[in-house]
């Protein structure tokens, strides 16, 4: 958030907040761990609000499920923004202090009445005014998001609408107030530290500021491409246009889990030359030139990974890898020897080391420090400093210290592919709690909770199509179609459905999905795509 | 709460069943069907989860109305209540009252506890053994089972009715005396007790050879209207409440101190001091509790106050809850005891239309009302945090004190729990005045008590005498023991008392009198033994008792009570020679554990009577 | 506006006695953490410090000066100036006899070794009760492919049914049942887990004291004779999947992991995993030989 790019709170906060607003994310599946800090805050007393267009299990635990239509979550942002302004509950002397751009917010928010809101999310407008008037008027509150915000073409605009929420009312900088996106992955958050983005070098520092350059080109004797680079998207789309003709790919599945899987094949396919690094011989892997078996990160080879608290923990060495596989550092160095650069033999720590003397949020964790304390959160700037509990206390301190923080204009933005008379049935996607993306780690466990994929369906929309409960259909958006069976799900409404991307090889979800994306992330909107539904007697097709 | 229900679905009585205690559902969230506004909003949280406490009377509904407690009802309950079905399934297999398999519609329970033992009841079971069959087996749609005391111990040998499910409406009725004829035929489907308008209560005993002037907690009973209000009212009832109102809640809560009253559910703790740390509880709300689940064996004092003067419980509790700041009250009956509860619910509901109870109560501005709450079948829930778990839909199992209920009682609030005849004697106290109440009795043992005479007296019943009254001389008002026979021993306090000898007679009746000798006046329990009793009988029932009470929760009372039944039966039932010494030294050791180690006074006692009888009686001597 | 630094409630220090021995303990502890305080090792059973105490087993009882009863140390707060004995006559019959009773009625052979330690430290004789003692012995329930349930070795510390609820997990797939000692640990009618409310998190293994609850892992290979603790490290890593960060322990025995669990001080588990993290292992030991 503004400028560091990682979740401000601890999970122990969720346990002493007074509401959580949990927005797009069904963390009682996806994220089960953090749900127990979280339902130890509701037993606490803490009030639960979940915009969800599911009731999922989380919205289960919820004092209010606001079951938005897909793709309408800054119409409900900016909505409950102008109640919390007309209701006087903005906190003025925050945003005068702390932040930036807040007339042209409140201006852009006013057209967003709660019977425009209701319309575009489908909410009551009365529901809307009371979960506005609670964020309000409450002292302590955290909004916390996963992938229901940011699988979207505008999910970058769907995050700045609810950061908007949070400056409004400061609630930012406060202990049990915050914005916490949830990750996905066990190292995303670690991933974006290292620099693993397009724009970022290690300790999110400005590729394209030369005075955050400079360090590193002194430590590694050579210049840094000054300019930013692509994200997966623009990478797609370079291949299209047949300039990107080689890749390097490191522990990802895009034959599988890119949205519009067939492009993705076609793509990967075509290209001069492809090296896939994973512990899997993946579908990824099956068209990749060269495959380098790798370590397992997390069980057979040592480092670090950095959590949604902005926790950086070490990750241990517990098994032998396979005969062949190796280390990611030693494949990496072994690579760089061959390409000219000798850069021996370096431990994780070694490795490690030179990072903190680069990143200033990572330089106080040093390993014996990370062992010690169970990990540190970061920022972390000495090895005396304990690690930040939340970020942004600066702004709570007259005269706000750094630059303040900016409100965005940000404007509700229906999702891409449309619902029409041919297309009628909104999918949407998610997970399910025993498995993991596309399968290949959890495939391996038998899980007693597994179903086989269906694609979810309320029951009124079988009944209106003559369909029955576990009949094989076709499913068919505008990009392809899938046979899959139906399995009734009484929380759906009609005109929802649901399938998850866990069984690539039972139903190849990602032929339904779009692949409109959101311009700044590169993510694509999953979660929103328009299908029909047909019986396979009468599809005419 | 993300709850999971694969047991099919509810069937229509069920469904009925529990929509009659809820109403019905709104929305499909709350197990309804889907109506439009479920597509886009639910509420739930703790709006939903705070109707937990409504558990136990919608198990009741399922069990009155269907006879059981099927897969498919349990769920409909937890999706209506959102409560886990596995939480509601280990609620409902605590109490003895639920059903979770299918049962006949028709059942009897027959009491073999030590009152009705020492008036036939094993000869009764025995008959019907042979007549109809086994205690537990169903026939014709009708079965009969044993049961612990149910609170008839005056009129023994005791049985209980009732009729439940889609058979028929739902009835429940007792008959005291039982003989065998006549449970055979209500087995058969006919001669149904009647009982409820047209009953009665017994005659009572509550004369005292000094002309009944210490008569006072009973005065009503058998003279006064127990269903209207204005027969109370006639009979002096609610100006006690008046003058507590004028009073002010400290003046009343003096008067109760200066009066020295002692609770009369077996703890005997002062309870002007106990009324005065819930006024005085920081946290709000308070809540007052009156403890009716009367089910110590050989105690219905309590019975016979609820069905015979329900109103003055009313008053008294009004007057707890004015003086010690509850909005909200609670009186938990037993479930053996609907005529009380249906005497107390028709008291409830007159208070209310008269301005008694409710949001201006008597006028004072003050508000004030009262739930009934039925128990299930459990001894345990006497006790009082039990209780309170009982309240809140839980299983009955004992809190560990500290914290105390003044602190920190029914759902976590400071609670005023108080016994049914504690509270019928502050009337008198708010009334007369402290002062002349602590002039009664002994100066320890304030005012009068009701002793429930039982066993092989001329006159069982309720009797009320001042406290320090002899024991010899209360079992004379009961007309001594039969013709030619002579005493063996004295339960006194109940199963979990101990015995009294010959020898010890003339004990006074006080708190401290009967703790010289090392025993307890409990809750007025005095059961009388003469040499026709069948002591090692009663003692295997006192063990079976606590075996089959025992919550389970901790480890002495849970293995200890069943290791002391066995060992007994070892000992008087199978008769092993070998190794008896051993035995009563295990029994010893047992007994120190559990009364050292175990939660509730459940465990403490659990023990007491057994080994009372093993010193006092010598009865493993032989 | 407020300094937003959380810094916990302030606590004062009390003076307790304990077996004659005069200490100073911070208000707000339990006896049990003034015992440890002294180095008195006091048997718990019931007890974990994740978990709400419930104080059922009854082994951890004191004496206190004062009280009629007996009082479980492992909830009962230090008040000042209480006068405690941990190992007067009175306390050593009663933790005796609660081992007893437990070890005539229970399967414990397989509780960690300092519960058989307390065993010959009050003389414990659970025989004593003779052949005949009720038992709650019944066959180990097999249902699902992760986790066993084996109820003879169920004490009834309530543990379990704590993680799977309140305390941790809110699944409530398991509650206790039934009354006394009949008492046990049963989803709703006693169906089987794939059919109960239960998400396979496992944390009921976790903290599970007798070996009741285990995984099949460690199950099936105990019953061919090959588990063997003396072959096994554990090493700490954080799991592979979300982005939540929690600490693994992985039990390695012949380079393969036979058991995963985490550290109970860990501030982002308390101990308590989902079903990916404790039992989605697999996938790393499954490569290489297909």
């Amino acid at each position: 958030m503004f400028g560091a790019g990682g979740g401000t709170s601890s999970y122990r906060e969720a346990e002493e907040t007074d509401l959580v607003l949990l927005w797009g994310s069904n963390a009682r599946e996806t994220h089960p761990i953090f749900f127990h800090h979280l339902l130890r805050g509701v037993r606490n007393g803490a009030r639960l609000v979940a915009v969800d267009p599911r009731r999922t299990t989380s919205a289960e635990w919820a004092d209010l499920w606001l079951g938005i239509d897909v793709g309408s979550d800054i119409a409900l942002a900016n909505a409950m923004a102008r109640e919390i302004i007309h209701a006087g509950l903005a906190d003025r002397e925050f945003i005068a202090r702390a932040t930036t751009g807040y007339d042209d917010y409140a201006k852009c928010v006013e057209p967003y009445t709660l019977e425009r809101a209701e319309a575009e999310t489908g909410v009551s407008a009365a529901a809307i005014r009371e979960v506005a008037l609670e964020y309000g008027r409450t002292d302590r509150a955290m909004i916390c998001w996963t992938l229901g915000i940011t699988e979207h073409h505008n999910a970058v605009d769907n995050v700045l609408a609810l950061i908007n929420l949070a400056l409004l009312t400061g609630k930012v900088g406060r202990y049990g107030c915050g914005l916490n996106p949830l990750r996905g992955q066990n190292n995303v958050q670690g991933g974006g530290d290292m620099g693993a983005i397009p724009n970022r070098l290690p300790g999110f520092q400005d590729v394209e500021d030369p005075e955050k350059r400079a360090p590193f080109e002194k430590a590694w004797k050579a210049v840094v491409p000054p300019k930013r680079g692509y994200h997966l998207s623009q990478m797609f789309e370079s291949m299209e246009r047949g300039e990107m003709k080689a890749v390097y790919i490191v522990g990802e599945n895009p034959a599988r889990s890119e949205a519009d899987q067939t492009r993705a094949v076609r793509l990967l396919s075509s290209l001069d030359h492809l090296v896939v690094q994973d512990i899997f011989l993946t579908q990824t892997a099956e068209l990749a030139h060269v495959v380098l078996p790798a370590a397992a990160g997390w069980a057979e080879s040592d480092g670090t990974v950095t959590s949604s608290e902005r926790r950086v923990q070490r990750v241990r060495r517990a098994l032998d890898p396979p005969a062949g596989a190796r280390d990611d550092i030693e494949i990496i160095s072994e690579l760089a020897r061959r390409l000219g650069c000798d850069w021996g033999q370096p431990t994780a720590e070694q490795v490690w080391d030179e990072c903190r003397s680069l990143s200033p949020m990572h330089t106080g964790m040093a390993y014996a420090r990370l062992d010690e304390l169970g990990g540190i959160q970061w920022p972390c700037p000495d090895e005396s400093h304990p690690g930040t509990q939340f970020l942004h206390a600066r702004l709570w301190k007259d005269p706000v210290e750094g630059p303040r923080a900016p409100f965005s204009v940000v404007e509700h933005d229906p999702p891409v592919d449309k619902l029409t008379e041919e297309f009628p049935i909104r999918l949407t996607t998610g997970r399910r709690l025993d498995s993991f993306n596309t399968g290949v780690q959890t495939g391996a466990y038998s899980s007693p909770l597994r179903q086989r994929e269906a694609l979810l369906l309320s029951p009124a929309d079988g009944a209106r199509l003559g369909i029955a409960d576990g009949e094989r259909v076709r499913a068919s958006s505008r990009r392809g179609s899938v046979e899959v069976p139906v399995r009734f799900d009484a929380t759906l409404r009609p005109g929802l459905a649901f399938l998850t991307l866990h069984f690539p090889d039972q139903v190849a979800t990602n032929v339904l999905t779009i692949d409109a994306t959101d311009p700044k992330s590169g993510t694509a909107e999953f979660k929103a795509s328009a299908i029909r539904v047909d019986k396979l007697s009468t599809s005419v097709s | 709460m993300d709850i999971r229900t694969t047991g099919g679905p509810p069937t229509a009585a069920e469904i009925a069943a529990v929509d009659a205690v809820l109403g019905p559902p709104e929305s499909l969230w709350e197990g309804g069907t889907r109506v439009a506004a479920d597509d886009h909003l639910a509420r739930g949280g703790r709006a939903v989860r705070s109707k937990r406490d409504l558990l136990l009377p919608v198990l009741h509904g399922l069990q009155d109305e269907v006879g059981w407690i099927s897969r498919g009802g349990l769920e409909y309950a937890c999706r209506r209540l959102n409560v886990p079905p596995a939480e509601a399934y280990g609620v409902a297999s605590f109490y003895d009252r639920f059903a979770l398999d299918e049962q006949p519609g028709l059942s009897v329970a027959v009491c073999d506890d030590v009152a009705c033992k020492c008036a036939g009841a094993d000869d009764l079971c025995r008959e019907l053994e042979a007549r109809f069959g086994p205690a537990g087996s169903a026939r014709e749609g009708a079965v009969w089972h044993r049961s612990p005391c149910l609170g008839l111990c005056d009129r023994a040998p005791a049985a209980r009715v009732e009729r439940t499910g889609p058979s028929g409406h739902h009835a429940e009725g007792r008959l005291a005396p039982a003989s065998t004829d006549g449970v055979i035929a209500l087995l058969g489907g006919g001669v149904w007790p009647v009982e409820g308008e047209a009953y009665s209560p017994p005659a009572l005993r509550a004369t005292s050879p000094r002309g009944g002037e210490e008569i006072k907690l009973l005065r009503r009973v058998g003279h006064v209207d127990p269903q209207s209000i204005d027969a109370y009212r006639a009979a002096g009832g609610f100006a006690a409440l008046r003058r507590a109102l004028e009073l002010g809640p400290e003046a009343v809560i003096r008067e109760l101190t200066d009066a020295k009253l002692l609770g009369r559910g077996g703890a005997a703790f002062l309870t002007g001091r106990k009324w005065d740390a819930v006024a005085r509880a920081p946290v709000r709300p308070h809540h007052l509790v009156c403890n009716a689940d009367e089910s110590e064996p050989g105690t219905f004092k309590d019975r016979v106050l609820m069905e015979g003067d329900p109103f003055a419980i009313i008053e008294a509790m009004t007057i707890a809850a004015v003086a010690t700041g509850c909005e909200r009250g609670y009186l938990y009956v037993r479930t053996e005891y609907p005529l009380a509860r249906h005497r107390i619910e028709n008291a409830v509901r007159l208070a209310r239309e008269h301005g008694y109870l409710g949001d201006d109560v008597a006028g004072s501005g003050l508000r004030f009302d009262i739930e009934v709450r039925r128990g299930a079948g459990a001894y345990i829930c006497g006790e009082e945090t039990a209780l309170f778990n009982s309240i809140e839909g839980k299983r009955g199992e004992p809190r560990n004190k500290p914290p105390f209920p003044v602190q920190a009682g029914l759902f976590g609030k400071p609670t005023l729990v108080n016994n049914v005849e504690t509270l019928v004697n502050v009337l008198d106290i708010v009334s007369e005045g402290g002062a002349a109440f602590a002039a009664t009795g002994t100066p320890d043992s304030t005012g009068t008590r009701l002793f429930c005479l039982s066993g092989h007296v001329q006159r069982a019943g309720v009797y009320e005498v001042l406290m320090g009254t002899t024991l010899r001389a209360l079992i004379d008002m009961a007309g001594g023991l039969r013709e030619g026979r002579s005493l063996r021993a004295v339960l006194l306090g109940g199963a979990a008392g101990s015995f009294v000898t010959e020898a010890q007679l003339d004990v006074p009746l006080s708190f401290e009198g009967t703790r010289a000798i090392g025993a307890t006046l409990g809750s007025g329990a005095v059961m009388v033994l003469d040499d026709s009793a069948d002591l090692e009988g009663i003692l295997l029932r006192i063990a079976r008792f606590f075996r089959h009470e025992s919550c389970g929760q901790c480890v002495p009372c849970r293995v200890g009570t069943k290791r002391q039944e066995e060992i007994l039966n070892r000992l008087l039932v199978d008769r092993q020679t070998s190794n008896r010494d051993g035995d009563v030294a295990l029994l010893a050791d047992i007994a120190q554990a559990m009364r050292d180690a175990s939660i509730c006074g459940l465990g403490q006692t659990a023990a007491s009577a057994i080994q009372s009888a093993v010193i006092q009686l010598k009865v493993l001597n032989v | 506006m407020s300094s937003p630094v959380f810094v916990g409630v302030p606590r004062r220090m009390l003076q307790v006695s304990i077996d004659g021995h005069d200490v100073q303990v911070m208000e707000g502890m339990t006896i049990l953490d003034a015992c440890g305080r002294l180095g008195i090792d006091t048997p718990t059973l019931c007890n974990l410090e994740t978990l709400t105490p419930v104080n059922v087993c009854r082994v951890c009882v004191v004496e206190v000066e004062g009280s009629r009863v007996l009082v479980p140390a492992c909830s009962r707060k230090v008040e000042p100036g209480m006068k405690i004995q941990t190992d007067s006559e009175r306390v050593r019959h009663s933790r005796r006899l609660v081992l007893e009773l437990l070890g005539s009625s229970v399967d414990m052979s397989l509780c960690a070794p300092e519960v058989h330690g307390w065993m010959s430290r009050y003389g414990a004789q659970p025989q004593r009760f003779g052949p005949g003692a009720a038992t709650v012995a019944q066959p180990v329930k097999v249902d699902n492919d992760l986790y066993v349930r084996d109820y003879s070795r169920c004490i009834l510390c309530y543990k379990c049914v704590e993680a799977c609820g309140v305390d941790a997990q809110n699944t409530f797939a398991i509650g206790v049942a039934g009354r006394g000692f009949e008492a046990h640990i049963s989803t709703e009618f006693t169906v089987g887990l794939p059919e109960s409310a239960c998400v396979y998190c496992g944390n009921c293994i976790g903290v599970c004291p007798t070996g009741a609850l285990m995984f099949k892992s460690e199950h099936d290979m105990r019953q061919a004779d090959t588990w063997d603790e003396n072959k096994q490290h554990v090493t700490e890593t954080v799991c592979p999947y979300c982005g939540v960060g929690c600490m693994l322990e992985l039990h390695v025995q012949d380079n393969s992991i036979v058991k995963v669990t985490s550290p109970l001080d860990h501030s982002v588990t308390s101990g308590h995993l989902c079903v990916k993290g404790r039992f989605g292992f697999q996938f790393v030991q499954r490569r290489g030989s297909g």
